[in-house]
């Protein structure tokens, strides 16, 4: 576990460099599910340099692809691309787009960037493993407030309705977009309660603890006949104290003094 | 002449590559009787995917199937395919190369009782400027047929535009062949007149024709199913020796096979070309045949406005 925790520090690390190296991104939403993704691609997901080209395997879909950084950051973990290439996060002719494109980055398993369609996505990818009858399974990430999209919910009902349990939402739950709190822009509560009226089985977990996320990822496996949202409870900026909490840092990059203090919070080295 | 709706013929040709294919699925919009993905849950249905009323989901969850190496053939009317889930169908599916086959019937004003809302005149337009899609109309039966076996040979993003009434079959000769981005002369006439059709208005131009040699006039016609890419090398040969060539299709002047052959003439070959479709106009209610009278592409008012424009 501590292993883990290291990974995700070390992803924080990157996240806040690559979003300072050409001074944009968006740093809030991608540290706040750091955790959430070392979960995903160090425990739950059969996912290595082996496979990682088929095209049937345990699949990761970044719904939310403003967090780019987050999901770079994790593939430079596992070894599907250098370190050395995030410095060329939203450069002009880098692999790393300011949204994920999956055909310049290896790993990348659909592209995204404009919200609401990534769970779609997942639908098909779990369907089109239910007809082949495999064991593999389906990890989507959405944003909090990516919940105000109609397409979700189209998207939740098909699940239910397709009995998908070979399909896993997680959402992370961090409680901001871009003009502040969901509450004050567009309530979206109760998340749990709608996806059960959808027909889905539904877990809390601290999106923080990586112990408890991989817990949900574990109870999520043992449900049958239905598919499950992992509700993870997370900070926007976690890990930066001044990003923390803040709707300012949804898309903004760090001064070179904001970096330095981010560095030394997180332990990191320019 | 035997006729066949496109869509009809749609469903067969689907049903028909799903027996051999195995990969090959089908994903609809509470339409499969309308678009005819019936007739493959007829023969498999496990492979017959309905998301409901819920066209960006559609286009969403078919790029799921293609992700994990499906073949979706994924239908609704053209409207809903090319303007609801336009986001979808950009960002999602054309982005990443997906090998969604997006064949979206009741495209046009042949549509008719329906009026407006159903009737897509602007789908051509909307699909043409997404990078990586392929757009493509048939205009018969045989077509379509060759057409649907030939998508699923090409692995990337397709349009497909198909329509909702009865359309004579054209095509029904042995060497009739199929192949992306290549036009075909269905009517060698004089060389003055070079007619670009596409869609049901090749029906309505050889019609136009036979109306045309009362007069004297005798059009060379062309069959344009790939509207992207166009096949600039067939136009250009033809045009460079007419005076005048007409652009014939049941969607809007601006954007569609019209735009798509002035910007090849403009390129290669200037010419004086004639706009025939929709006026920059929405449809109306009405019987097919009555709404393609009133909106300019009948034969008969094809037929005046090449005598009218075209001296």
């Amino acid at each position: 576990m501590e292993n883990l925790q290291k990974i995700a520090n070390n992803m924080r690390i990157n996240i806040v460099k690559m979003v300072h190296a050409n001074k944009s991104g968006h740093p809030g939403g991608a540290l706040s599910c750091a955790d959430i993704l070392t979960a995903l691609y160090f425990n739950a997901m059969d996912i290595n340099k082996d496979n990682l080209k088929d095209t049937v395997r345990d699949k990761f879909v970044l719904s939310k692809g403003h967090a780019s950084a987050a999901i770079y950051a994790v593939l430079a973990e596992k070894g599907f691309i250098p370190f050395e290439e995030l410095k060329t996060f939203r450069a002009i002719n880098s692999n790393l787009q300011g949204h994920p494109n999956m055909l310049d980055c290896p790993g990348v398993d659909v592209s995204s960037g404009s919200l609401g369609q990534g769970l779609s996505v997942g639908v098909g990818m779990s369907l089109a493993n239910k007809l082949e009858g495999n064991d593999f399974r389906t990890y989507v990430l959405c944003g909090d407030g990516e919940l105000q999209e109609g397409q979700i919910w189209e998207a939740a009902m098909a699940a239910a309705h397709f009995n998908l349990d070979n399909l896993v939402l997680i959402i992370d739950y961090n409680g901001l977009q871009i003009d502040g709190y969901n509450r004050d822009v567009m309530n979206i509560r109760p998340v749990g309660d709608k996806f059960k009226a959808f027909g889905w089985q539904t877990v809390a977990v601290d999106g923080h603890d990586i112990e408890s996320i991989i817990a949900g990822l574990n109870y999520a496996k043992t449900v049958k006949g239905q598919p499950t949202v992992i509700i993870a409870e997370t900070v926007k900026g976690k890990g930066v104290s001044f990003m923390e909490d803040k709707a300012g840092w949804h898309g903004k990059a760090p001064s070179d003094e904001e970096l330095a203090i981010a560095l030394k919070e997180l332990g990191g080295n320019n | 002449m035997a006729k066949i709706a496109t869509r009809d013929a749609y469903g067969k040709a689907l049903a028909a590559l799903a027996l051999e294919n195995k990969n090959v699925v089908a994903v609809d919009a509470d339409l499969s009787g309308s678009t005819k993905t019936a007739e493959l849950k007829k023969v498999a249905p496990e492979r017959h995917f309905n998301v409901g009323i819920a066209e960006s989901n559609l286009i969403g969850v078919s790029a799921g199937l293609a992700c994990n190496g499906k073949i979706p053939y994924c239908s609704t009317f053209a409207i809903f395919a090319t303007g609801r889930a336009y986001d979808q169908v950009r960002n999602t599916v054309a982005y990443g190369k997906l090998n969604v086959k997006i064949c979206a019937t009741h495209a046009g004003l042949t549509v008719g009782e329906d009026g407006a809302t159903h009737q897509a005149l602007e789908d051509i337009a909307l699909m043409r400027a997404v990078p990586n899609m392929i757009v493509i109309q048939p205009c018969d039966g045989i077509e379509v047929e060759q057409c649907i076996r030939a998508v699923a040979d090409y692995h990337g993003p397709v349009y497909v535009r198909l329509g909702r009434s009865a359309v004579e079959v054209v095509n029904d000769n042995p060497d009739y062949k199929f192949e992306i981005g290549k036009g075909v002369v269905l009517h060698k006439g004089d060389k003055d007149i070079v007619m670009i059709a596409s869609g049901m208005m090749v029906q309505e131009s050889l019609k136009a024709i036979e109306l045309l040699k009362e007069k004297g006039i005798n059009p060379t016609l062309i069959n344009i199913h790939t509207i992207k890419p166009l096949d600039e090398e067939l136009i250009v040969k033809y045009a460079k020796d007419a005076k005048y060539v007409v652009s014939l299709e049941e969607h809007n002047i601006y954007g569609g096979l019209g735009g798509a052959v002035a910007e090849c003439l403009a390129k290669h070959c200037p010419r004086k070309q004639v706009f025939i479709g929709t006026q920059d106009t929405f449809g109306e209610s009405g019987k097919p045949e009555l709404l393609l009278e009133k909106y300019g592409l009948s034969a008969s008012k094809v037929a005046e406005r090449i005598i009218n424009e075209c001296k």
